[in-house]
């Protein structure tokens, strides 16, 4: 299938390896990216802070991009970060809750030949897994279970909450997929505390020992569950959890250590790729001095 | 008439016993409330379980719980709805979080809710003499802080806040809504005095971290953290408060950043968020984080060049939006709450 492809900044910046696997796993899984190289930031809840209405208008000049790659033959567009879901969600359910405002902004996008049409659909990597490839699907494309690996699920707030506004419901437990996938690429999903909570990634520059703390609490609560690593589907989470965790663990006044993967990295170990391709090197808490890959997984395939 | 199995924490603090799980199987309509079954719990079973109620009908605010680990109002949560939201088959009641517990599903309100509420000034303070009769506003001012009066102070966005939970102090969802009530009353004369003292607290209005738990958790609609939003761009954007804890100046260097470079450039957000790379605010923090920069570079995740070039540039459609949106004297700020959604003809879209 054909995407809109919005990889997000931090992606591309302070989280390459995320971006890299991406790229690695799309052509395993038939996904055609198609990259949006002109959109711009979406503001991660911040710009929204402070100028609703330029949040809005420049989510609504990233929907207009993507919608012009749909009507190129891409059925939706797609992400790979919570935070640009979430704080997309939110422009977008303003901007389709009103005629008028919707309006209002599309005539800042007019000068550009750029129009958002109402109601276009915005996925999460995660959520395209379940609702469009399908998990018997993934699950048929897995090269190398992650047989005994114990996996800690990390969602990161913007993609799990609020649920009405991100369309989580009894038909689409978009709050559970993590646990599912994990479970379909064969490891086993850690039941711990940390889960849905924050990583307290937000708050670094304005209160840093109560961000950290939140950081150091999650992986603490995945470390005594007894998880060899966590997953999360968010770069700006793992900007806390793995770039941070040395200054969270001081934070918490424990040792950690815990390997803090990438959706698309921990899709493409199952789905065959060697570590060291899915950028697992650039990592903090590097996962191949943590987890010895060749007896726990890679065996196993063998 | 079903079963049901409450499964209640019961926890007295000064019998110096650990917390204990006790299940009770109660016998109700499916579209009677968890409050419904307690009490017949307590009625029939076991006379010394701990639940504070009163008006039964969502209005009263007493019977905040934990129900299957969400915090609700016991009194408006159906006992078939609760069910399916149960692991096992089993509803699983638990007192609220972030108070200490002073029996079983009853909490210290005192201790953490109301000594919060207390810190914003929960009261009217108009400027000057008050008028002959009364205060004359136009209703579109008030309609917006309506949203805000809805809370019955049942503290359920208090139970799961996140900040909260790592640090006590943080003055909190509930408390940072009240005292949006008062900064968006045009009666009040002290708007810029409360935006500075909560702007300034380095557990105010700038320790959120955007966790959504209070707009999940309220069950009136409340939405705390929106309210909180409010807070900070009226302290940032009207007042100009230059605030101790980096708030304004991060959400500034966020905004720059994004106008220059199109795509985050996080290198220059950590420093300019703390007054810009040589700024004596900056420069034990970028310490304190060397370690964190020198692992990521030796790890490869940044190279030299790429934390002090700039590769992206922000297109001119983006500059151009920048000029013309944020510059502009007004911004159209639409409000849900105040607007509704309007009717849709097609299916929605959030699941196509």
């Amino acid at each position: 299938m054909k995407v809109a492809y919005w990889p997000g900044c931090v992606s591309r910046g302070f989280t390459p390896e995320l971006h890299g696997s991406m790229a690695k796993i799309a052509p395993l899984l038939d996904i055609e990216l198609v990259q949006l190289d002109r959109a711009s930031c979406c503001g991660a809840g911040v710009i929204a802070e402070h100028d609703q209405e330029l949040a809005d208008t420049l989510n609504a000049r990233t929907f207009a991009l993507a919608q012009q790659e749909i009507a190129n033959g891409a059925e939706l567009m797609m992400n790979i970060c919570s935070t640009c879901q979430g704080a997309q969600t939110e422009c977008q359910q303003r901007l389709d809750a009103s005629t008028p405002y919707r309006d209002h902004v599309n005539a800042t996008l007019a000068d550009e030949g750029l129009r958002y049409e109402r109601g276009i659909t915005n996925k999460h990597l995660l959520w395209l897994l379940v609702e469009e490839i399908g998990l018997d699907e993934v699950a048929r494309r897995v090269k190398r279970p992650l047989t005994n690996l114990r996996v800690g699920p990390f969602y990161g707030c913007y993609i799990v909450r609020p649920t009405a506004r991100l369309g989580i419901d009894d038909a689409h437990p978009r709050d559970r997929y993590l646990e599912l996938l994990i479970e379909t690429l064969g490891g086993t999903v850690v039941d711990y505390a940390g889960s849905h909570k924050c990583c307290g990634f937000p708050i670094i520059t304005m209160n840093k020992e109560a961000s950290l703390k939140q950081a150091g609490r999650n992986v603490g609560d995945a470390i005594d569950a007894n998880a060899d690593c966590m997953v999360t589907p968010c770069p700006l989470c793992h900007l806390n959890l793995d770039l941070q965790q040395p200054l969270a663990a001081r934070a918490v006044g424990r040792e950690l250590g815990m390997p803090v993967l990438h959706l698309p990295q921990l899709l493409g170990l199952a789905l065959g790729l060697e570590p060291k391709e899915l950028g697992f090197g650039k990592h903090v808490v590097k996962p191949s001095t943590v987890i010895d890959w060749s007896t726990s997984v890679v065996a196993a395939a063998a | 008439m079903s079963e049901y199995t409450l499964r209640i924490r019961r926890y007295t603090p000064e019998s110096g016993e650990a917390a204990r799980w006790r299940d009770y199987t109660i016998d109700l309509d499916g579209h009677r409330s968890v409050l419904d079954g307690i009490l017949q719990a307590r009625d029939r079973q076991d006379g010394t379980i701990g639940i504070r109620c009163s008006c039964r009908a969502a209005i009263c605010g007493s019977c905040g719980v934990r129900i299957n680990g969400k915090p609700a109002l016991a009194c408006h949560t159906h006992l078939d709805r609760a069910l399916a939201g149960a692991s096992e088959g089993v509803i699983t009641v638990e007192p609220m979080g972030n108070m200490p517990v002073i029996k079983d599903l009853i909490v210290d309100m005192d201790a953490v809710h109301w000594k919060k509420i207390q810190r914003v000034t929960p009261w009217l303070l108009p400027e000057g003499d008050p008028p002959e009769r009364e205060y004359i506003v136009p209703p579109e001012s008030m309609i917006d802080i309506t949203q805000t009066m809805a809370c019955i102070q049942c503290g359920a966005c208090v139970s799961d806040c996140l900040s909260m939970e790592v640090d006590p102090l943080f003055v909190g969802p509930a408390a940072l809504a009240k005292a949006y009530r008062f900064v968006g009353d045009p009666r009040d004369g002290q708007h810029y005095e409360r935006l500075y003292n909560l702007a300034e607290d380095p557990h105010g209005i700038y320790s959120c971290t955007h966790c959504f738990n209070c707009i999940e958790a309220c069950p009136k609609g409340v939405a705390p953290m929106s309210q909180i939003m409010r807070l900070r761009r009226l302290a940032g954007s009207r007042f100009a408060i230059d605030d101790e804890n980096n708030g304004h100046r991060h959400e500034l260097a966020f905004v720059h950043n994004i106008a220059k470079n199109g795509l985050l450039h996080e290198a220059d957000l950590l420093p300019d968020s703390y007054g810009g790379k040589f700024h004596p605010r900056a420069v034990p923090e970028l310490l304190d984080s060397l370690p964190v920069i020198l692992r990521a570079l030796a790890r490869r995740k940044v190279t030299p060049a790429g934390a002090l070039l700039h590769r992206h540039k922000a297109p001119p459609e983006v500059k151009r939006i920048f000029k013309q949106v944020h510059d502009a004297e007004s911004s159209y700020e639409l409000n849900l709450y105040v607007t509704g959604v309007e009717e849709q003809t097609e299916e929605g879209s959030v699941h196509s």
